[in-house]
């Protein structure tokens, strides 16, 4: 908890517990278990789930509930709660697939496909989402409603007014800017993603240090050197690792040539080209970062846990915990919208059941990542890791031919018994 | 006869029409420990509660040095260098000894993130002048014992210049050896010329810390009095009776 390592973002494991390093052995465990769980598929599916392109796959599905994951664990470090995600999301895709269909190209005069849309759009889907966040979070902090019933009536209202907003239509096709967000069709390039994995390994690394100097420089004890050797060597590992299985899928070849044919060139004999990392994972990993500083080294992070460790007592420091609700749901709206961006770009389309039943994977992915819903606890990386588990298992079986209602059975499942390990172990250490 | 630290007058709160504290008048001078004793319910808390700014008062005047003040929540009260060690010990549990020692007054770096390695390094400055054998600080505070709980939270007091000093119980959790400590504590802060307000229903704890001690019962002052000229038994009685004897004295 008070280690100030940044850049936690990488779904592989890190920050290894070595010696006394007393935390974290939670968080092994989860990595752990998400390894096991990706080979033991991987052996059921003849080495299909393990290859380059379902991986990339899985990371493109895992992005839009991760986003709001992210989001999620603030709203329930501070006790608090969000059933109104997925209706959110709907309402931010819905306001947006408006935006960039009918009120900047006709009402605007924008015309179509213009640069300016996508962003227009995207500003716009934010600020949509901010405001609807913060509003639920006056109602919550000021007004004093349970964030149980704002949000459930949320839930209602904005999934609603989704659907008034389209008439319950779909909406598409939608801005090819706006669909960059969506996977697929927005990659970075093998080029672009090895110079951002070496960028995050860098930092990774950089942040490792300094905040060894840090410590060094007020004679606090530190990890061995070799500790924090060997530390760094498996972030740079884990990082470039996942560059290269994203590197390592490439676009299929009658792709290729139409993308070369849209250009007005032929495609050169043997020519392949790697998707690399998509945008909207490029994406996620900026959130993570981001939400994971404000987490440990800001003001904000440092209230929202405290309060949700000790109300009264964060009140009684001198902390406006009810301003810091609003800023909170604001923060889980703004992820909304970003993640409405992801998911209609990903099905290319505003549709009008999009993101039905998100609030509950969102919940069950900050919950198996060890978000403690009596509040106080939870980290970004593990709400991530756990979103990734739970799409892990979905695609996992659907690959394995298991029928529908046996996926949904394990993950209902799944979901209790890793709170009732997480409870199993919470009181096994606090027994110490 | 010097202006008193703090003069609380006429103090006056009602919860759901039971009076809770009515037309109470407490003072505090530079260098004092007054204890406030009473059963449970008496309306200790509540009196002092309304100095710490967690509750406002229903009528009644508070008074700083001599100057009215106002006193609207826990923000305000520190302007006034007024510290609170609450019963419940106000310590975010799931957080280090640094982060609640700091709470809501974080140091941060010159980008404006929280600087966790020098709020560790005040921290272990001032654990070491108060509790050297404290070591936890890395772990968060549900780790620590009662003792260790409670050193960290008088350091956040202490560390804040704390001009006045309100102690809920402060060694109601505590063993012998760490009860000595803190009594130790309380004579070093006194020695600066801190005032400190003792809540407490442990007669020989008032006897053995305070100077003076007022008494409350139903939410009325029952009386002030010199610990130094009254009994145990006398104190007792007060709390138990309701009834002053006789003499009500100030310094």
């Amino acid at each position: 908890m008070t280690e100030p390592t940044i850049a936690a973002s990488r779904p592989k494991p890190r920050r290894t517990p070595f010696q006394q390093l007393e935390l974290d052995t939670r968080l092994l465990g989860m990595v752990a278990a998400f390894v096991i769980l990706c080979i033991g598929f991987n052996i059921l599916t003849d080495g299909r789930f393990l290859t380059p392109r379902n991986i990339f796959n899985l990371t493109i599905q895992t992005v839009s509930v991760a986003i709001m994951a992210c989001g999620m664990v603030f709203v329930i470090v501070n006790r608090h709660i969000d059933l109104s995600v997925g209706a959110l999301l709907a309402t931010c895709s819905a306001i947006m697939a408006m935006t960039q269909t009918e009120i900047l190209p006709d009402m605007m005069g924008l015309g179509l496909n213009h640069p300016m849309t996508g962003v227009i759009t995207i500003i716009v889907g934010l600020i949509a989402g901010t405001m609807i966040g913060a509003f639920q979070g006056w109602m919550i902090g000021y007004l004093t409603i349970p964030a149980f019933i704002v949000t459930l009536g949320g839930f209602l209202v904005w999934r609603n007014v989704a659907w008034f907003l389209t008439n319950g239509q779909t909406i598409g096709p939608l801005d090819p800017v706006f669909l960059i967000f969506g996977g697929t069709n927005g990659t970075l390039g093998s080029t672009a993603s090895w110079i951002i994995g070496a960028v995050l390994a860098l930092a990774a690394v950089a942040g490792m240090w300094s905040s060894r100097r840090a410590k060094l420089s007020h004679d606090f004890p530190v990890k061995p050197v070799w500790a924090e050797a060997v530390l760094s060597a498996l972030a740079v590992a884990v990082i470039m690792g996942f560059i290269w299985v994203l590197n390592s899928y490439l676009i299929p070849e009658r792709r290729l040539e139409r993308m070369f044919e849209d250009r007005g060139e032929i495609m050169p004999e043997g020519y392949t080209e790697a998707y690399g990392l998509p945008v909207s994972v490029f994406v996620l990993i900026a959130v993570a970062i981001c939400m994971t500083i404000v987490a440990k080294r800001t003001r904000l992070g440092r209230y929202i846990f405290a309060t949700g460790g000790n109300p009264d007592a964060a009140e009684l420091s001198g902390i406006n915990t009810r301003l810091l609700t609003v800023k909170i749901f604001a923060i889980m709206g703004a992820l909304c919208a970003l993640s409405a961006v992801v998911a209609s770009a990903r099905l290319a389309n505003h549709t009008n059941d999009i993101g039905t039943l998100d609030e509950l994977r969102v919940i069950a992915a900050a919950v198996i990542g060890g978000t403690a819903l009596s509040g106080g606890a939870g980290t970004i990386f593990g709400a991530i890791l756990g979103a990734l588990i739970m799409q892990s298992l979905q695609s996992g079986m659907a690959m394995i031919g298991t029928p529908t209602p046996y996926q949904n059975i394990v993950v209902g499942a799944v979901l209790v018994l890793a709170v009732f390990l997480d409870i199993l172990y919470r009181k096994r250490m606090g027994a110490k | 006869m010097n202006t008193p630290l703090v003069e609380m007058r006429n103090m006056s709160i009602s919860f759901g029409g039971i009076h809770a504290v009515d037309d109470v008048s407490v003072d505090l001078y530079p260098g004092e420990v007054v204890g406030l004793l009473g059963h449970n319910g008496a309306g200790k808390s509540t009196l002092i509660k309304m100095l710490s700014g967690a509750y406002t008062p229903d009528s009644g005047e508070i008074y700083i040095n001599g100057e009215k003040a106002f006193i609207q929540s826990p923000r305000d009260a520190r302007k006034y260098n007024i510290e609170t060690i609450y019963q419940t010990l106000a310590l975010a549990d799931n957080l280090d000894a640094a982060s609640n020692l700091f709470l809501g007054r974080e140091l941060v770096t010159p980008l404006g993130f929280i600087d966790d390695a020098a709020m560790e390094a005040e921290t272990r400055k001032i654990m070491a002048r108060l509790n050297p054998n404290f070591q936890k600080f890395n772990a968060p505070v549900s780790a620590l014992s009662g003792g260790q709980r409670q050193s960290v939270a008088i350091a956040r007091a202490v560390y804040f210049d704390a001009r006045i000093l309100i102690m809920d119980e402060p060694t109601a959790a505590l063993g012998p050896q760490e009860t000595k400590m803190v009594a130790e504590l309380i004579e070093q802060l006194k020695k600066e010329g801190i005032g400190i307000f003792l809540i407490d229903h442990d007669v020989h704890q008032v006897m053995n810390l305070c100077d003076r001690a007022s008494v409350m019962k139903n939410g009325q002052l029952v009386g002030t009095v010199n610990v130094a000229d009254v009994t145990d038994d006398e104190l007792l009685g007060m709390i138990i009776l309701g009834k002053a004897p006789g003499e009500q004295s100030g310094p």
